[in-house]
């Protein structure tokens, strides 16, 4: 079986089309909301949806996020509860699903177990922000078995020949970060952005998508025209805080992509 | 010879950042290794420890206490170092690195203070920025480190989020690395974080272990029984410990137990703890049963913290050091007695293992053994928590 993410790249060029990608935290205000989040950003043209699983000690995040992890544990969202969740989306959308989660938990749970019990809920790879490619070796082989998508980063701050190293580790797409820094919407992205992305094209065929800072439909344009893929977290994290409670939550969620994806 | 070449200390420590920091990691171990070889930067960083920080610093064979644990205690005195703590060993090696490396601004985190006032001083001394991450609840109870800090020059920065204790002021630090690492060197200050810094921070603090070495090769013709430390992150304790690993010496970490190693209140991570992930290392950890990070406890802010170094994993691990707590009123009474038989305040973090080599420790090994302990800092910060802890009648 073919990867849902390798697939979703494939259909996107075919099209000429780039991918975009959004970032919503499980469990923020609660994991029944998450669900009909995800419905909602499928149907509003999201190409792969990234789950945020909620972590005690987020590092790579900026505030927004940080305080979406702290609502996601406070609903007591597990990554157990959040795989049960997504084997219950499955049922319904082929759209690919990626967890962004923290290494403690990964190895907490059990690499073995992880990627076994995600493949079989459905997800369809992992953005690890504190696994370097240095430490993910085990992660990476058992993954590769289950053809389990290992999704590495990339920043500004890597060289030519951490740029091999990290590509030639990546399976999925490279997450590249936009900006020295942790996530959050900034308002201008760097100056340097084409130029860098063009250096790590001309490295690597793998699919190339960027995040962090990425807030507005200018920005999302501006970066797919560099890229394979835009990605957006904050931004959609902060309509989610803002709306908590009321009853078009979802529907918001839903415009705010729309009006993201320039459509 | 470890760390391997990967940062391990066997399973334990490596790099597990955000890529953003990996070249810069990179960039600082190979500058570190460097250094190391540089006769100048050797030169100089003595001299300063010398002439700057009081090195070398006394052991002193506490007369008292011994009387009356009718065993010999020696007290290797950190607390007589400038800014009163151990601290100040590695600030000056890695504001050195810095300068080295064209940095203009430092950043640190900080539990009880001691490591931002030990950086805060050091920047002074430089003429670096210095951003100094502390928690609001140890800001609370360290208020004269964070006056002393402010009057240096350096910005101390509330960390408001999760335990509002070091746990978090180092997640902060981290987050700010991150964002400036172009422009800033993160002095870690604990022998904890992502590799290489374990590794520096321990050279940095092994002249503690080093002077002790050769102090108890002229006082007593022969090296110490026991060794005994106190360990959060485990820097004195490293520092301490690190030149007797290949001796016989019997190496002893003493945790904070906070409330009690059976409550939820403590920051027993060796004792008590599990192996994960926390700050770009891995090593023992308090987590719950899903891989959330505790929030940890204890009565002094620098032992405060729920990971612990790697190489202490490693010592555990290996069984080359033995690891005990003690709780909060325990050590206020280690405190108590030290400033009462010996007219020495110490520091609440040090008097842990204060408490453990005189009433734990003393008393189950024979009268011939001789115990050295790490007098890590003085007590003045902790003046108001002794305080307001006797007005409670703890």
């Amino acid at each position: 079986m073919i990867n849902r993410i390798d697939l979703k790249f494939k259909e996107l060029k075919k099209k000429n089309k780039k991918a975009f990608i959004a970032f919503i935290m499980a469990g923020d205000p609660s994991l029944a909301i998450t669900k009909q989040l995800v419905f909602e950003m499928v149907d509003s043209g999201v190409d792969i949806i990234e789950l945020g699983v909620p972590f005690s000690d987020p590092i790579a995040d900026g505030p927004a996020i940080q305080k979406a992890s702290g609502r996601g544990l406070k609903s007591k969202a597990t990554l157990a509860g959040v795989l049960n969740m997504v084997k219950n989306i499955r049922i319904q959308t082929q759209t690919p699903i990626v967890f962004l989660i923290y290494y403690n938990l990964v190895f907490h749970y059990g690499l073995e177990k992880f990627v076994k019990d995600a493949t079989q809920s459905g997800v369809d790879g992992v953005v690890i922000p504190d696994l370097p490619p240095e430490e993910s070796k085990e992660l990476r082989k058992i993954a590769k078995k289950n053809r389990f998508s290992v999704i590495p980063l990339l920043a500004p701050t890597s060289p030519v020949d951490r740029i091999k190293k990290v590509s030639s580790a990546a399976s999925g797409f490279i997450y590249y970060v936009s900006l020295t820094g942790t996530t959050g919407a900034r308002k201008k992205l760097p100056k340097e952005l084409g130029e860098n992305l063009r250096n790590i094209k001309k490295i690597t065929r793998m699919p190339v998508c960027v995040g962090f800072g990425i807030s507005t439909p200018a920005q999302v344009k501006e970066v797919q025209k560099h890229a394979d893929g835009a990605i957006v977290g904050s931004a959609i994290i902060k309509i989610v805080e803002n709306n908590a409670g009321k009853k078009d939550l979802v529907k918001k969620v839903g415009r705010f992509i729309k009006i993201l994806k320039g459509a | 010879m470890l760390p391997d070449k990967f940062g391990k200390f066997g399973v334990f420590g490596g790099k597990f950042v955000p890529e953003t920091l990996m070249m810069a990691l990179e960039e600082l171990e190979k500058e570190y290794r460097i250094a190391q070889k540089d006769a100048k930067f050797k030169e100089e960083l003595n001299s300063l420890l010398e002439v700057y920080a009081g090195r070398p610093t006394p052991l002193y064979l506490a007369k008292n206490i011994s009387k009356k644990s009718g065993r010999k205690i020696y007290l290797k005195r950190e607390d007589l170092l400038h800014t009163g703590a151990h601290k100040i060993n590695n600030t000056l090696g890695q504001a050195l690195l810095a300068v080295r490396m064209g940095k203009k601004r430092i950043i640190a985190e900080t539990g009880a203070g001691q490591h931002g006032l030990a950086t805060a001083t050091s920047a002074a001394l430089f003429g670096l920025s210095c951003d100094v991450y502390m928690g609001e609840e140890d800001i609370g109870r360290q208020a004269l480190n964070v006056f002393k800090m402010r009057l240096l020059g350096a910005r101390v920065i509330p960390v408001s989020t999760g335990s509002k204790t070091l746990k978090d002021a180092t997640s902060e630090a981290i987050r700010d690395w991150v964002t400036n690492v172009r422009t800033t060197y993160y002095i870690i200050g604990s022998a904890i974080g992502p590799h290489p810094y374990p590794m520096i921070v321990r050279d940095f603090q092994s002249v503690i272990g080093k002077e002790t070495k050769k102090q108890f090769m002229k006082y007593e013709k022969r090296l110490p029984d026991y060794m005994v430390a106190c360990v959060g992150g485990g820097s004195n304790a490293m520092g301490f410990f690190h030149p007797f690993f290949k001796t016989g010496v019997k190496l002893i970490g003493v945790e904070a137990a906070g409330l009690g190693l059976n409550t939820e209140k403590h920051g027993a991570s060796l004792c008590k703890g599990s192996v994960g992930i926390l700050h770009g290392t891995k090593s023992y950890l308090l987590q719950d049963k899903f891989g959330q990070v505790k929030i940890a406890h204890s009565i002094s802010a620098g032992l405060d913290y729920p990971g612990t170094g790697p190489e202490h994993s490693y010592y555990k691990e290996t069984g080359r050091a033995e690891y005990a707590a003690i709780t909060d009123k325990e050590a206020l009474e280690g405190f108590k007695m030290l400033t009462e038989l010996e007219g020495i305040i110490p520091a609440l973090e040090s008097s842990h293992a204060i408490y453990y080599a005189i009433k734990k420790l003393a008393p189950k090994v024979s009268k011939d053994k001789i115990i050295a302990v790490c007098l890590s800092g003085r007590g003045d910060k902790d003046i108001d928590i002794i305080k307001s802890s006797r007005l409670k009648g703890i």
